[in-house]
């Protein structure tokens, strides 16, 4: 994984509340066998039949940060939806929520996801609708600001601020435990009840 | 100190967590299918990782694959290369594994709880947000996306934070002709598409402990679509009547020792929740979505309301909604005409939907413009409904009786419904071109799907 501090960058206006992952990538492209090849079929339903839609907008192509409604990246639990984002270009998203699988996933791949209240969030979108509207997110300062002179800060957890800015793998902190989780199956296996049972029957 | 059973749960498996960090957070049981693992098994070669316990999972084919009789010839490349690699995962790394010539196959969440593999008390989880599902039997149950898959592959643990809990109290009793498919689509209008975001929800109340378990399990699936990370169903005598003699359920002083633990884990008579909801279910009638998502319901006896009477933040989405759906504010859902319905999925597949499908269309046919699929969760499920000759009942109405899968449910396999055709479905989206592109779907009960498949239209069975 790799440290990330800062990202700069085009903001990509999404007025959308509730987008769900079957938006962000419907399900006949999850065939693949790889973690790539999604990024051309980002919001494909969108895109197709709706010339208008931010991302079929060349004004926005090189944009590679996201502002959304509440609730990004709900139903489907699909970690190819954030795959797809980040092979398109996105590289953060601040909406006022997001769904929690969606977010644990995001945390998984370097996907920056940051809160912030309605109104600041209706405000982003406003402007960044009216175009080259560029972002300077602070990981480290949990700062954003603007190409128009504005500054707001953000809260993100000291786990997940330490996993982006030291691009720690969340796999390696789990195996650096091996001990203790070895042990504590071990513990498991000895109880009168346990659940250990598949293969045995 | 009184604990919630989330709580007891949670503090079980949590294997040590350092302050200002996630828990490192045990997994009991893990289901495997072919879309969400390839690339999780893929990670841990190339890391020189091998499964920790693979004693610990059970895999299966379901989402990519077809449901006609000759399922095994994959005309799709890459849904048959995805199926090959589950097939080769599983085998090299000793993971148990249901293949289409197994008795056992079926949809993930329909195949843990009929095999007694889904029991009280366990964390389980699997790449597929219906996970909840196994809440029914009082297991902390979630999906996760392909890189926790990885994780649990390699340490058998999550990183996990402590969940908010909230208890759903369903208060009344359901009227005939209303089943747990109608109160989980009411809670879900009532309280929003991200109204549990947070939280794990424990359902309570009369109407719960009068419920079979295959109802929970309807109720549970669909915790995912109020946002909620599980939904869970304390056990009680009908979890221990149902896992009684199952395959995986423990034997001997081992099943005493299981119910003594399962008892323990009903929650504390004075325990705390973070946030409570009661609801009573005593007028419920059935219901149906107008809508492109969950939440955008009502009785399938109401019409759809007035833009202007709605909460101000919902009225855009419902604009954006009736324009893809074809419908109009005051409209009756009542008489909409239908081209599609599909009863299935891992929401409403089981024994008792395809009974409570069968009586009503038993001696009757399907309307001629409608096609009806009927997709059993389970080969299990399949053969037991022909034992009980529904298959018979469903081919003479003119239904599509079908292989196991989830089918139509999510437009990802050759079931598909086609570009501007109305589906109503006992599945659990109604997302824009959830069943196909341009496709439009409306989520009911099995019994609202059958009758409505007879009338050609929207209906209530009881109407």
């Amino acid at each position: 994984m790799k440290k990330i501090n800062t990202i700069s960058g085009l903001a990509i206006p999404l007025d959308m509340k509730d987008v769900d992952t079957d938006l962000i990538i419907p399900a006949q492209y999850l065939t693949q066998v790889t973690k790539q090849g999604y990024g051309q079929a980002l919001f494909r339903r969108l895109c197709d039949g709706n010339p208008d839609f931010v991302f079929n907008q060349e004004k926005f192509r090189s944009g590679n940060i996201l502002i959304a409604g509440e609730n990004f990246g709900c139903g489907s639990s699909r970690e190819h939806a954030v795959w797809a984002l980040m092979e398109w270009g996105i590289e953060a998203i601040i909406a006022n929520s997001f769904s929690d699988i969606f977010f644990a996933n995001s945390a998984k791949n370097g996907l920056l996801l940051i809160v912030q209240p309605e109104k600041i969030i209706k405000h982003l979108l406003a402007e960044a609708g009216k175009e080259n509207y560029i972002l300077n997110i602070n990981v480290d300062e949990q700062t954003i600001t603007t190409s128009r002179q504005e500054k707001y800060s953000f809260e993100i957890d000291s786990f997940r601020k330490y996993s982006f800015t030291q691009g720690m793998d969340e796999l390696d902190y789990l195996l650096s435990h091996m001990q203790e989780i070895e042990a504590f199956g071990r513990k498991q296996r000895e109880q009168e009840y346990s659940t250990v049972f598949l293969g045995q029957s | 100190m009184s604990k919630n059973i989330i709580e007891k749960i949670w503090d079980a498996h949590v294997v040590s967590q350092k302050p200002d960090h996630p828990a490192i957070f045990y997994m009991d049981f893990i289901l495997l299918h072919e879309v969400t693992s390839a690339q999780a098994f893929q990670a841990l070669a190339e890391r020189n990782l091998r499964v920790l316990d693979p004693k610990r999972f059970m895999a299966t084919i379901d989402h990519a694959i077809p449901t006609r009789k000759n399922r095994h010839e994959i005309f799709d490349k890459a849904a048959a290369s995805q199926v090959d690699r589950l097939r080769h995962n599983a085998r090299e790394n000793n993971i148990l594994f249901y293949d289409f010539d197994s008795s056992h196959q079926g949809i993930v969440h329909v195949i843990g709880p009929e095999l007694g593999a889904t029991q009280p008390g366990m964390t389980l989880i699997c790449g597929d947000s219906h996970t909840s599902t196994h809440g029914a039997f009082g297991a902390l149950a979630f999906g996760v996306g392909t890189t926790e898959v990885l994780h649990v592959l390699a340490s058998n643990c999550l990183l996990q934070n402590k969940p908010k809990t909230m208890c759903v109290k369903f208060t009344g009793k359901l009227r005939e002709g209303v089943f747990a498919k109608d109160a989980i689509m009411k809670l879900i209008a009532d309280i929003g598409v991200g109204g549990a975001a947070g939280y794990v929800i424990e359902y309570t109340g009369e109407a719960i402990s009068a419920m079979s378990m295959e109802a929970r399990m309807t109720l549970c699936n669909m915790s995912i679509e109020c946002g909620a990370r599980a939904g869970l169903i304390a056990p009680d005598e009908i979890t221990y009547a149902y896992l009684k003699d199952r395959q995986f359920a423990p034997r001997g002083r081992a099943w005493e020792a299981a119910l003594e633990y399962w008892k323990s884990l009903v929650s504390d008579t004075d325990c705390h929740y973070d946030k409570t909801v009661t609801m009573d279910l005593n007028e419920l009638e059935a219901m149906v979505t107008w809508g492109i998502d969950p939440s955008q319901a009502i009785q399938v006896n109401e019409s759809i309301p007035d833009i202007h009477h709605l909460p101000v933040h919902q009225q855009e989405k419902a604009r954006q909604a009736l324009a893809y759906t074809r419908l109009s504010e005051g409209q009756a859902m009542q008489d909409v005409c239908i081209d599609w319905c599909f009863i299935g999925s891992c929401t409403n597949s089981r024994i008792e939907d395809l009974r409570i499908a069968a009586n009503i269309l038993r001696g009757r046919k399907v309307h001629q413009n409608v096609t009806l699929y009927v997709v059993p969760g389970s080969e299990m499920v399949l053969k037991q409904a022909r034992e009980e000759g529904l298959d018979k009942i469903f081919e003479d109405a003119g239904a599509n009786f079908r292989m196991p899968g989830c089918s139509l449910c999510i437009g990802m396999n050759d079931d598909k419904v086609p570009a501007g055709k109305r589906c109503l479905s006992t599945s659990n989206r109604n997302f824009i071109g959830r069943q196909g592109p341009g496709s439009i779907t409306h989520l009911a009960s099995p019994a609202t799907v059958a009758a409505s498949a007879i009338e050609g239209k929207i209906t209530s069975y009881l109407r």
